[in-house]
């Protein structure tokens, strides 16, 4: 069973803000105002010695959950000339890992695997959230607590991955139906009283 | 003013006398002047998260303010208690610089701080939770029973304080709403009490305010910024060190007696404070900030300011062994027969609660006049760990 235990020497806002390298993506030379970040958030939290990552995330966040099912959100922002293609993503906390959109279906809001992936635009962004797009976690082999700090990993269609932690976060939302085909199972864990 | 001088208003003494519209309007017939309270309410108006000491403290008061008592609920330790702090500085990070909080429910609630500070402690019970009662400052303990008190458990104790301040009080319920759902997992609610002081604006912001039983509240506070101010708040050498540039917080609720109270004339109120009501000058001076001279005698050689006087038992004669009292005035309405739920959130900050605030208190409990009129319902201690740096939590120092 994967463990949660959050390491107490990372620092959250580093852990939050995640601005990560994307390996074998040409390194851009974009500015490194390239995410939505607030003027608060400490410079420090994005590398300095590496080149500008060609894709970031910001303010990742996974739903907690007990078992089962729950996803994660957060902004993919592209720093890139190019459009960039999520394809798939990883995490030690479930085997399975699905990107999903939201739709409507015959009146009824469900999610299911998004065609074709994450698609961000060039020097632009695409946000996951409850309600919309968002990484989904099938089967998660441990709990996912509030304060948790969660590993993932994104693929691009160029083969480039995009680690990045995600925190644990408590969320009364996101409890659309999941319809893979046969339909019916609810998103998120239950929630705690 | 029309009718004297037709459609256009000209400033003549007869038209000054006549006018009160033109008493009213101070920007035409004198210059500015201190206590013209033109202050700018400012919504989007900032104060720093990150520093050597927790904001909100030293802060200049806010004029609304909740404080909010938590209980860890069983089974949660250090490592948990880590956990939810990280996440409550992040939300008080972001929702104090205007920003929403992860996964902000409502975002565009976060947009005008208007000066939101949130501030944490620690009470007794979390040192004992999380495998720390040895780092537990020696003062931070339930106070010793007062022949005063009449203490309700509903308002006493608590694990955790945090304490949410602006000067917009839907930004305070925003950030309440937040912070609560991210502290859920981990605490129960265990008591809740609101505060408040003059609006934003309608005072200069450094005016000593007044509490709901009619006196200026606060003269003899140490002014942040100032050498007696750090010496009398911030811990230093002589507590843990995880506490350093930290304080401790004594919040008590006083009720005030307002009907009994109503009930005394002035020159008894004035007598009870040893302080003149309008001006808050002591009963031997003249202005506010004049020194009380306590060996002052009347005529007939009693002492001009009561051995019993509110003033004289409060007083320090070590500047650094003061306290300083961020007060918050409480009303939670009438009861059904007419009669005021009303009184003071005394929130006292010092470096240290037996050196400081213990001797005042016990001087207060023996003999104060103004012990008739006021009644500690509720009473909790806390450890207010220093300030973060960009990248830290609140309780960093404690808990890692």
């Amino acid at each position: 069973m994967y463990s949660l235990r959050p390491r107490a020497l990372l620092l959250p806002a580093a852990a939050l803000a995640a601005a990560v390298l994307v390996s074998g993506c040409g390194g851009q030379d974009a500015t490194s105002s390239t995410t939505s970040a607030s003027p608060s958030r400490p410079a420090a939290a994005a590398p300095t010695s590496t080149p500008s990552p060609a894709l970031t995330i910001t303010d990742p966040w996974v739903k907690t959950s007990e078992k089962g099912m729950t996803a994660a959100f957060g902004t993919l922002v592209n720093n890139t000339d190019t459009e960039l293609t999520v394809v798939s993503g990883a995490s030690p906390l479930s085997p399975k890992i699905e990107l999903h959109e939201v739709v409507d279906s015959g009146g009824k809001m469900v999610m299911r695997p998004k065609k074709g992936g994450f698609v961000v635009p060039a020097h632009g962004s695409h946000q996951l959230a409850p309600g919309g797009d968002h990484i989904m976690l099938i089967g998660i082999t441990g709990k996912v607590e509030p304060g948790a700090e969660v590993p993932f990993t994104l693929t691009l269609a160029n083969g480039a991955t995009v680690p990045f932690t995600a925190i644990g976060k408590e969320f009364a939302g996101g409890k659309e139906d999941y319809q893979p085909g046969k339909g019916g199972m609810d998103m998120g864990g239950e929630d705690k009283s | 003013m029309d009718a004297h001088t037709g459609s256009r208003p000209r400033l003549t003494r007869r038209g000054l006398l006549a006018s009160s519209a033109a008493a009213a309007a101070g920007i035409l017939a004198t210059p500015p002047s201190a206590h013209s309270a033109q202050v700018q309410v400012d919504g989007s108006a900032v104060e720093p998260f990150h520093g050597p000491h927790q904001a909100g403290i030293a802060t200049t008061p806010q004029a609304h303010a909740v404080f909010v008592g938590l209980d860890l609920r069983s089974g949660v330790g250090r490592e948990a208690v880590a956990r939810m702090m990280r996440l409550l500085s992040d939300d008080a990070r972001r929702l104090s610089q205007g920003n929403a909080a992860l996964a902000d429910t409502e975002p565009e609630l976060a947009v005008l701080p208007a000066r939101l500070t949130v501030t944490f402690g620690f009470g007794p019970g979390l040192f004992a939770a999380t495998g720390l009662a040895d780092s537990r400052p020696a003062s931070v303990k339930a106070l010793p029973r007062f022949a005063i008190d009449k203490l309700q458990p509903r308002w006493n104790g608590g694990d955790v304080l945090v304490q949410i301040c602006a000067d917009d009080p839907l930004t305070v319920a925003h950030a309440l709403r937040m912070i609560i759902k991210d502290a859920r997992a981990f605490t129960r609610v265990r008591w809740i009490q609101r505060g408040f002081r003059r609006a934003a604006g309608v005072q200069a912001p450094e005016t000593t305010q007044r509490n709901i039983m009619g006196q200026l509240d606060g003269t003899a506070n140490p002014v942040p910024g100032t050498p007696t101010f750090d010496r009398a708040v911030w811990a230093g050498n002589d507590a843990p060190a995880w506490l350093h540039g930290g304080t401790t917080l004594v919040l008590r609720r006083i009720q005030a007696e307002l009907e009994t109270w109503d009930a005394a004339d002035r020159v008894a109120k004035e007598f009870t404070i040893g302080r003149r009501l309008d001006t808050g000058a002591p009963l031997t001076g003249t202005a506010e900030h004049d020194s009380p001279d306590f060996a002052k005698l009347t005529e007939v050689g009693f002492p001009v300011i009561s051995e019993y006087a509110h003033i004289r038992r409060a007083h320090s004669t070590d500047p650094g062994k003061g306290i300083f009292r961020r007060v918050y005035n409480y009303d939670e309405g009438l009861t059904a027969a007419g009669h005021a739920d009303s009184g003071l959130l005394f929130a006292s900050y010092q470096a240290d609660i037996t050196a400081q605030f213990l001797p005042i208190q016990q001087r207060l409990a023996e003999a104060d006049l103004l012990n008739e009129w006021t009644t500690p319902i509720g009473s909790a201690v806390f450890a207010i760990p220093p300030g973060c740096p960009p990248g830290g939590w609140i309780g960093q120092s404690l808990l890692t």
